[in-house]
């Protein structure tokens, strides 16, 4: 049996204003080790609520998460931080780079905080993660001074330094054109099949969700696929 | 490690807008500046006002006062013991202004662990004579040296030496203005009428110049033998012993003990000039005051400040809560960005508050009144420097407060959902 990375047993959400909407209903899946999981649905039908869930960063709901065969569900803020910090590595929509910041600093920001390695060690890492994403160059630029593209791609950087137990992405190629559209999924792509990296990517483009190695299709706040 | 990592974002969140951090600063320093300068000059002209009167004045005055006796001898009748005695116009019988066992006392008082010091005066009532107009005035018969120690004498004898009126055989000092009616310069001798009718030569030796002129056109000083001689007295006579205390504060409770071991009258300081006291504090009260709304004032401005940068931040507070930092760590950061600002802000408004206390201490400040005055006064009390610094934190803490507890609660799904 393969190792389960992530377990959602019978989540249930709803939203309280201003009616009472049931936005989840009786979610249950796992998502195990090296799986490139890519979650499709209309615009509304609840998915990246699932994904905030998922991530541990919205605590109000029904039902059991699992992440690393660890119960997530009522932990405190301070631990889910932590959580978050050391097993789950995000990459949003929007890059939310910290302006104030070089790229690589951005990219160490996790790492300091998760205190495992040392500042050198924290940067030789980063460093590492940028040379692999092609853009090992820009470690000094202020963060404000990059493209779309690459931020990105530091984005993901960011969100590989801890090695996390796995990467979420809300829309990661929303806000990108074509070619750096690919270049992400290509990122995505190698890190699941080279570093059997997992991952669980929110998007409604047709045409990545049918690159990765497993579909899960909601529609109305449930799972109808996958 | 993670301290270190909060202390390195708060910096960077700082001197990203380093302008407003600086306007949110100079606010601090303008305000601890103002409120030290303030309480410094407002003290040091406390000091200056109460030192005219406080300094010169004994903490402890023992004197016999001439007053009817409460016992008159009807009460003492037991035929009138039941009924309620009325006596009209009753006067003090025969007593003396001198102070019995004179001696004894002042040795008592003097082996006292309380006290400083304490030295006997007398004071004579005479006419100076100007041509064929008497003029009254007082003598106050002194001890000089101890006069000076305790009490700064020499600080008022403005001309001449103070010491020769205790060299110089029948010498007096005399007040400036009593001076001025008299015409007497230094070296003169003037006619001395007593109540007696004794009439004595005395050599002026200088001039004192109390800062009140009321007193400087009444008052002169002689050594207390010259002035037993005067009125003819043995050398323990004298009406008044003045003691200092070590503790200003004890004076009540010392004049009760004195007053009833002695059997005699006993004045404190605090009885006798009230009205200074209450001047000093409200001067006080006011300065802290106009100080801590300064202080509020900057207050606002910080939290004005951290708000806007929040607002700012959003996202930056977004993605460091999703990315591992908890809502403390937020919050550690926030409060640790106003808590500079009023640190350094602070510590800058100290320097400048001693600066400007400087500043103020040297602008010449001449007036007659003052004789030992050449500049405004100024109090360099560390008191005021260490509230100054303790409200800058404090203000500063309570300005970050609100605004890092609003950032340690975003909610980042919030944030990021609604691009």
């Amino acid at each position: 049996m393969q190792d389960i990375i992530l377990e959602a047993r019978h989540i249930n959400k709803q939203f309280h204003d201003p009616v009472t909407v049931q936005v989840l209903t009786d979610i249950t899946f796992t998502v195990n080790k090296g799986e490139f999981v890519s979650v499709i649905g209309k615009s509304g039908c609840g998915k990246s609520t699932l994904l905030y869930i998922l991530s541990t960063m919205d605590t109000d709901y029904d039902g059991e998460l699992l992440i690393d065969q660890d119960l997530m569900t009522g932990r405190s803020d301070t631990e889910l931080a932590r959580v978050r910090n050391e097993k789950i590595g995000f990459v949003f929509q929007f890059h939310y780079l910290l302006n104030e910041f070089t790229v690589l600093r951005n990219v160490m920001l996790p790492g300091l905080k998760l205190g495992r390695y040392s500042e050198q060690e924290v940067e030789h890492r980063a460093l590492e993660r940028l040379k692999m994403l092609g853009i090992e160059q820009l470690a000094s630029k202020p963060a404000y001074h990059i493209s779309g593209g690459e931020k990105q791609r530091v984005a993901i950087a960011r969100a590989l330094i801890n090695d996390p137990h796995i990467i979420m992405g809300d829309e990661p190629t929303g806000n990108l054109d074509v070619k750096n559209s690919n270049l992400v999924f290509d990122i995505f792509k190698e890190l699941s099949e080279v570093h059997n990296q997992t991952l669980l990517i929110v998007t409604h483009d047709q045409s990545f969700a049918e690159n990765t190695s497993r579909i899960i299709e909601m529609e109305d706040g449930r799972i109808i696929r996958g | 490690m993670n301290s270190r990592l909060i202390v390195g974002i708060a910096k960077s969140l700082l001197l990203a807008r380093w302008r407003q951090t600086l306007v949110a600063a100079v606010g601090v320093t303008f305000s601890i500046a103002m409120f030290i300068t303030l309480l410094g000059f407002m003290n040091g002209l406390n000091d200056l006002l109460d030192g005219l009167i406080l300094n010169r004045t004994p903490h402890v005055r023992l004197y016999n006062e001439i007053k009817p006796s409460d016992n008159q001898p009807v009460n003492a009748s037991a035929q009138f013991s039941d009924s309620y005695n009325f006596i009209s116009s009753v006067k003090s019988g025969i007593s003396r202004q001198e102070i019995y066992d004179s001696g004894p006392i002042l040795q008592a008082v003097k082996a006292d662990a309380r006290v400083l010091g304490a030295t006997p005066k007398l004071t004579a009532q005479v006419f100076f004579n100007e041509g064929t107009i008497e003029i009254t005035g007082v003598i106050n018969g002194v001890d000089v040296e101890e006069e000076s120690r305790l009490f700064n004498f020499q600080d008022y004898v403005t001309a001449g030496n103070y010491i020769d009126a205790k060299n110089v055989a029948n010498s007096i000092i005399l007040g400036n203005g009593l001076a001025e009616i008299l015409v007497a310069d230094i070296g003169d001798v003037v006619q001395v009428t007593t109540i007696q009718g004794e009439r004595f030569p005395l050599k002026v030796v200088g001039y004192f110049q109390s800062g009140i002129q009321e007193i400087d056109k009444v008052q002169s000083y002689a050594s207390i033998s010259t002035t037993q001689k005067l009125l003819g007295k043995p050398a323990n006579y004298m009406t008044d012993i003045q003691v200092k205390l070590h503790e200003l504060d004890m004076a009540p409770a010392v004049a009760k003990e004195y007053e009833q071991i002695f059997n005699i009258d006993a004045e404190d300081i605090q009885t006798a000039n009230a009205q200074f006291d209450t001047g000093s504090s409200i001067r006080s009260l006011i300065s802290y005051a106009v100080g801590i709304t300064l202080l509020i004032v900057a207050g606002f401005g910080i939290f004005n400040i951290l708000n806007m940068m929040i607002y700012e931040k959003m996202d930056s507070i977004a993605i460091l809560k999703a990315t591992g930092f908890s809502g403390r760590d937020v919050n550690l950061i926030f409060l640790l960005i106003a808590l500079s600002i009023g640190f350094f802000g602070g510590l800058v408004g100290l320097v400048m508050g001693f600066v400007f206390s400087v500043i103020i201490d040297n602008i010449p400040f001449n007036t007659a009144a003052l004789p030992t005055v050449k500049t405004y006064p100024v109090n360099y009390n560390p008191v005021f420097y260490f509230i100054g610094g303790f409200f800058s934190l404090i203000t500063t803490y309570l300005a970050g407060f609100f605004p890092a507890r609003k950032a340690s609660r975003v909610d980042p799904v919030e944030i990021i959902r609604g691009k």
